[in-house]
C-alpha cells in the first residue's frame, strides 16, 4: 500500500492562508490569556493547597464550598472534575494570597477536618475507614480484635491491615459503601468484619490528593521550567546553525516557539490547567516538531546540492512532496498514539495528552508553512538586497561559483553539506 | 557478508539477554517474574501513590539556641569572676522569624560594670570564642557570631535536621523512603522527603515534623513526688523556684488522668543527640513493659557520671517541653539502660521512639507538599496502560497493512526499544513517572519516524529503478543522517533540560536521552540487520515487499 506517491502540490506557493491561520491562532490564544488576567496555572506553579477528594455519590459543590468558606482562610474553589473516566471527583482548591507556608499547612489540615465535620461522623468516636492510614488501623483493631476472641500475632494482624486497606485503594478507588465490600481480602471472616464494622464508619468519600506549594518553593519551580525550556531552544538553535545554516536554526526554534504558544493559548481557551505534566508534554511536543522540521530541512539541504539553478521555492516544494509520505505516516502514527491516551488515559493524563494532541498536529504543518518560509524569505530578501536592480542579469557580483540568484545560498549550503552525504 | 551477519546477530541477541535479564532477573515461578518486574522497575511517587514534600529547616533557630546556651556559659562563667551584668538576650529575629533572620541575630549584653570591662572581654574570648565583641557604649556589648562558624552552625542544622528525619521515617516503616538536601548546600536551607507508598501524608508530616527536643534531666532530690499543678508546687516550695531548677508538667498518659508537675533540673544531662538506639520489650516480671536504650559514648560518660550520684533519685525523660516518662535511678547507668515497668506496650514502644527520634536542631516547616493516594496512583497505571496498548496496537496494525513485510522489522525494533528502555531504567534504578512516560512516548514516536523515514527512503529508492540490493542500502544511508541529526538534536536540548530542569523535566530527559540511544541501536543496527538476513537468500531482482 501507498499513499502520496510521486506527489507535487505546491505547498509554499499556498503558505499564505495557513501562515494567516496562524497568526489567527497566535492572536487568538494571547488574546485569551491577556483577557482572562494570565494562564491558568496548575498548583505547581500557582501556590497554595489543593485536595482532590473523590465522594461516594455525585458530590453537592455548593455545600462543600459554603462548609470550606467558614473555616478555611483566603479564596477556596470548588471544582467538579467528574467526566471523562472520572466519577464524583472535586478539586478544592485554596489560593495562596499573601500567605504564609505556616497558614496553607492549617489550611490543608482544617480542609481535612471541614470534610469529616460536613460528610463524617465525627461524633461518633469511630475511625473513618476511607480515609485512614496502616498504622492507625493496626492500633485501632489491635485490642478489640483480642477482646472479639480472634487469636491474631502483631504481624498477621499488620498484614491483614495493608491487605484491607490495600483492597479499597485497588479494587474500589480508595473507597467502599459498604463493609461486605472486604470479604474477598484474603483472612477475612465475618469476626473480623463485625469488628471492623464496630470500630469503624465509611465515609462517603476518600481524599486522593494532597498539594500544597509554598511561595519560596513555586518561584523557583517556575523560574526553573523556564530557565531550562529557555536554554533547550537555544541549544537546539546552536546545533542545527551547526549543521545547517544559521537561518535554518532560526527558522525551526520559530516553529517550536509557535508551536508551544499556539499549544498554551489553546489551554487558555479551552480554560485547562498549565501543570508540571504539562510541561513535560510541552517538551515533547517541541521535540516532535524540531524532528519534523529537521527531516525537511535535511531534505532541502540535500536536493539544493543537485539542483543549484532551480529556485529555492521549487527546491522547497519538491523536498515537502518527498518527505510528505513519511510526515504523514509519522504524524499520523504518533497522532494515534496521543489520541488514545486522550481517551482512555485519565484524568491525571487529560492535560498531557491535550498538549500532544494539539501538538502534534500544529507541529506538522508549521515545519512546513512556517519554518520553511521563514527560510525562504530571509533568502528571498538576502538575494534581493545583493542585486538591488531586477533586471541586473543572472550573475550576482559577489558569487564566483554557481552563478544565478541562488549563488549565495549554494556556497553556504555546499560548505556543510560534505558532512551531510556520504 | 554472512560472518558479518553472524557478528550482527550474536550482537543482538547478547544484547536482548542483558536486557531481558535486567528486567525480569532469573524467574523461576510466575510469582518469581511478577515480582521481580516489580522490584526491578520501579514507579514513581505520582504513579504508584506517596509524598514527595520539601520542609524548610528553619535555621534562625540553631542560631537563637547557640545564642541562649552562650549567655548561659557566660553568666556560669561570670558568676565565678564576680562580673555581672543587668541584662542578656537574644536579639535581631523578627516575628515572625525566618531563615533570613538567622544573619542578623546577636547576643545584646546590657550593664556590664565598666570597671570590669578587661574582664568581661577576656571572659568572652575565653567562653564564646566563636563570636565577635562589639562595644556598643561603656556598658552595653553586641555578639556576633564569626561568619565562617554561622555557616558552619546552619550547615550543621540542616544536616543534623536530615539525620533526625531519617531515623524517624525508618520508625514509620516505609521503604525505599530517601532524604536529601534540596538546593544548594550552604544557600538553600531545605531538605527534600520521598515517601513511596505512604498512605497518610498528615500523619507521616506530623511524624518528621515534631520538634521534638529531647533530653534527659535530674528530678529534685527533696520535692520527688509529683505536685497537683503548678500552684501547688510553688506553694509547697514556698513561692521560690530553686536556682537552675523548673517546674514542669508530665504527659497525660490517659485522657483525663490528674495533671503531675515535677520539679526538675534545667541543665540536661544528655540530649537526643546522645542517643543511640531505644528497642520496647517484654519486662521481667508478667505484664510490664521496659524500654531498653544504649547512648554514644560521650554521653554514656555523662550519664554514668551522673546516675552514679544519684542512686535512687529520680530522672525524668522530656519531650517538648512535656515529661514523657519519670524513672527511679537503681544503679550507676554507663552507655546502655532500661527503664522498666511501664504498664502497657504502647507506652513502652512510644518512649522508645521518642527516644530513638532525637532532636531536630531546629523547627522545620512543609514548604511543598504533593501527595498522591494509592488508589489514584492505581488508577492512573490502569488507565495508562489500557491506553498504551490501544496505541501501540494501532501503531503496528497501521505499520504491518502499510509495509507489509517490512512492517514486521519496523515492529520488532519497536519492541526491542521498549525493551532496551525498561532494562535501562532497571539498571540505572531509575524510577517510572509520568514525565518519564512522556519521555517513553516522543522515544516511540521517534522511533516509528526513523523507520518511516528509512523504509520511505528504500521505496523511492526501489521507484528510480535501483535493485533491492542497492535501493535497501542507499534508503538507509541517506535516510542514516537525517536520523543522527533530529536525535543529537533532541539529545542536545536534554542534556540543557537535565543540567537547569527540576525533579520531573530531569525525569523526562532522561528517559527520553536513554531512548534515543536504543533507537539508533534497534531503527537503524538492528532493522538494517533484519533486511540483510531477509535479503542474503535471495537475488537482487525479486521484489521487496515494503
Amino acid at each position: 500500500m501507498e499513499l502520496f506517491k510521486n506527489t507535487n502540490y505546491d505547498f509554499l506557493g499556498k503558505k499564505w492562508p495557513f501562515i494567516i491561520a496562524s497568526l489567527v491562532l497566535s492572536v487568538a490564544g494571547v488574546t485569551s490569556i491577556i483577557v482572562k488576567g494570565g494562564l491558568k496555572y496548575g498548583i505547581d506553579f500557582k501556590e497554595g493547597t489543593l485536595i482532590q477528594v473523590k465522594f461516594a455519590n455525585p458530590p453537592q459543590d455548593n455545600k462543600i464550598r459554603a462548609a470550606m468558606l467558614q473555616k478555611v482562610k483566603g479564596e477556596v474553589s470548588v471544582q467538579d472534575l467528574s467526566g471523562n473516566g472520572v466519577v464524583n471527583t472535586v478539586e478544592i482548591q485554596t489560593e495562596a494570597k499573601g500567605q504564609g507556608e505556616g497558614e496553607m499547612n492549617a489550611n490543608q489540615t482544617v480542609m481535612r477536618s471541614v470534610l469529616t465535620d460536613t460528610f463524617g461522623q465525627p461524633g461518633s468516636g469511630k475511625l473513618d475507614l476511607n480515609n485512614t492510614s496502616v498504622e492507625e488501623l493496626a492500633n485501632r483493631l489491635r485490642d478489640p480484635m483480642a477482646r472479639a476472641g480472634v487469636a491474631m500475632s502483631e504481624q498477621q494482624l499488620q498484614t491483614l491491615v495493608s491487605n484491607i486497606l490495600g483492597e479499597i485503594n485497588t479494587r474500589h478507588s480508595g473507597l467502599i459503601t459498604n463493609f461486605d465490600e472486604l470479604r474477598s481480602v484474603p483472612g477475612m471472616n465475618s469476626g473480623i468484619i463485625n469488628t471492623l464494622q464496630q470500630e469503624c464508619y465509611l465515609a462517603p468519600f476518600h481524599v486522593n490528593t494532597a498539594q500544597m506549594v509554598g511561595p519560596k518553593v513555586g518561584a523557583k519551580l517556575r523560574q526553573k521550567a523556564l530557565f531550562a525550556t529557555l536554554y533547550a531552544l537555544a541549544g537546539m538553535l546552536v546545533y542545527i546553525a551547526f549543521r545547517f545554516e544559521w537561518i535554518y536554526g532560526l527558522g525551526a526554534v520559530i516553529a517550536c516557539f509557535h508551536d508551544t504558544l499556539i499549544t498554551v493559548g489553546l489551554f487558555s481557551l479551552f480554560n485547562k490547567e498549565i501543570s508540571m505534566t504539562v510541561i513535560a508534554a510541552l517538551l515533547t511536543l517541541v521535540g516532535y516538531s524540531m524532528n519534523d522540521t529537521i527531516v525537511i530541512f535535511d531534505r532541502i539541504r540535500e536536493n539544493l546540492k543537485f539542483s543549484r539553478r532551480e529556485p529555492l521555492e521549487a527546491v522547497m516544494n519538491r523536498a515537502v512532496n518527498q518527505t510528505l509520505s513519511r510526515t504523514i505516516m509519522t504524524s499520523g502514527l504518533t497522532f494515534l498514539t496521543v489520541i488514545a491516551l486522550f481517551i482512555w488515559g485519565g484524568p491525571v493524563l487529560n492535560g498531557f495528552s491535550f498538549a500532544l494532541v494539539c501538538g502534534i498536529i500544529i507541529g506538522t504543518y508549521s515545519s512546513v508553512f512556517v519554518a520553511s518560509p521563514i527560510v525562504l524569505f530571509w533568502h528571498n530578501y538576502a538575494d534581493a538586497r545583493r542585486k538591488p536592480t531586477p533586471g541586473g542579469g543572472p550573475a550576482a557580483p559577489k558569487a564566483p561559483v554557481g552563478g544565478g540568484p541562488a549563488a549565495p545560498r549554494v556556497e553556504t549550503v555546499r560548505k556543510n553539506s560534505t558532512k551531510a552525504v556520504r | 557478508m554472512q560472518k558479518n551477519l553472524t557478528t550482527r546477530a550474536v550482537i543482538i541477541v547478547v544484547t536482548l539477554l542483558i536486557c531481558v535479564l535486567g528486567i525480569v532477573g532469573l524467574p523461576t515461578s510466575k510469582a518469581d517474574l511478577i515480582n521481580n518486574l516489580k522490584t526491578h522497575i520501579r514507579l514513581g511517587l505520582d504513579l504508584k501513590g506517596g509524598s514527595r514534600l520539601v520542609m524548610e529547616v528553619q535555621v534562625e533557630d540553631a542560631v537563637k539556641g547557640d545564642g541562649q546556651q552562650t549567655i548561659e556559659r557566660l553568666q556560669q562563667a561570670a558568676g565565678k569572676q564576680g562580673i555581672v551584668w543587668n541584662s542578656a538576650e537574644v536579639a535581631g529575629l523578627s516575628d515572625p522569624a525566618t531563615v533570613d533572620d538567622a544573619d542578623h541575630v546577636n547576643i545584646l549584653i546590657k550593664g556590664v560594670n565598666p570597671g570590669k570591662a578587661g574582664d568581661f572581654r577576656n571572659l568572652v574570648s575565653t567562653e564564646a570564642p566563636t563570636y565577635i565583641l562589639t562595644t556598643l557604649n561603656s556598658t552595653d556589648y553586641s555578639l556576633r557570631l564569626t561568619p565562617s562558624d554561622l555557616s558552619e552552625l546552619k550547615k550543621q542544622a540542616v544536616q543534623g535536621a536530615i539525620d533526625t528525619i531519617s531515623n524517624r521515617i525508618n520508625d514509620l516503616g516505609v521503604s525505599e523512603t530517601s532524604v536529601q538536601q534540596y538546593g544548594q548546600s550552604g544557600a538553600d536551607y531545605q531538605i527534600l522527603i520521598e515517601l513511596p507508598g505512604i498512605d497518610d501524608s498528615a500523619h507521616a508530616k506530623e511524624v518528621i515534623g515534631t520538634t521534638a527536643v529531647l533530653w534527659i534531666t535530674g528530678v529534685d532530690k527533696q520535692h520527688d513526688t509529683a505536685f497537683t499543678s503548678r500552684e501547688d508546687a510553688l506553694a509547697k516550695l514556698g513561692g521560690i523556684l530553686p536556682l537552675n531548677e523548673k517546674l514542669m508538667r508530665a504527659k497525660p498518659r490517659v485522657r483525663g488522668q490528674a495533671d503531675e508537675w515535677y520539679l526538675v533540673n534545667s541543665i540536661p544531662v544528655i540530649t537526643g543527640r546522645d542517643m543511640r538506639s531505644a528497642r520496647a520489650g517484654q519486662g521481667d516480671t508478667p505484664r510490664t513493659w521496659q524500654t531498653s536504650f544504649t547512648l554514644s559514648q560521650d554521653g554514656g560518660r555523662k550519664f554514668a557520671r551522673f546516675t552514679g550520684d544519684h542512686v535512687n533519685d529520680k530522672l525524668a525523660v522530656i519531650l517538648d517541653n512535656d515529661i514523657v516518662n519519670v524513672a527511679n535511678i537503681q544503679e550507676r547507668i554507663e552507655d546502655s539502660g532500661r527503664i522498666m515497668g511501664l504498664s502497657t506496650q504502647e507506652e513502652a514502644t512510644d518512649l522508645a521512639r521518642y527516644l530513638r527520634s532525637g532532636s531536630l536542631p531546629a523547627r522545620v516547616t512543609t514548604v511543598f507538599e504533593n501527595s498522591v493516594g494509592p488508589s489514584l496512583g492505581a488508577d492512573s497505571i490502569h488507565q495508562g496502560i489500557v491506553s498504551g496498548i490501544v496505541g501501540t496496537l494501532a501503531v503496528v496494525v497501521v505499520m504491518l497493512l502499510y509495509y507489509k513485510r517490512s512492517g514486521v522489522n519496523a515492529v520488532l525494533a519497536l519492541f526491542l526499544n521498549t525493551i532496551v528502555l525498561l532494562a535501562a531504567i532497571s539498571y540505572f534504578h531509575a524510577a517510572l513517572t509520568l514525565p518519564g512516560i512522556a519521555g517513553v512516548i516522543l522515544t516511540i514516536g521517534m522511533a516509528v519516524d526513523s523507520n518511516v523515514l528509512i523504509f520511505e527512503r528504500i521505496r523511492e529508492e526501489l521507484r528510480t529503478g535501483k535493485g533491492t540490493f542497492a535501493a535497501v542500502d542507499t534508503g538507509f544511508n541517506k535516510a542514516w543522517w537525517t536520523i543522527v541529526d533530529t536525535h543529537v538534536t533532541t539529545i542536545v536540548s536534554c542534556a540543557f533540560l537535565f543540567l537547569f530542569g527540576e525533579g520531573p523535566v530531569r525525569g523526562f530527559a532522561v528517559t527520553l536521552t536513554i531512548g534515543l540511544f536504543a533507537n539508533v541501536f534497534t531503527a537503524v543496527f538492528v532493522s538494517r540487520t533484519i533486511f540483510n538476513w531477509e535479503l542474503s537468500g535471495r537475488r537482487g531482482t525479486e521484489p521487496l515487499s515494503i
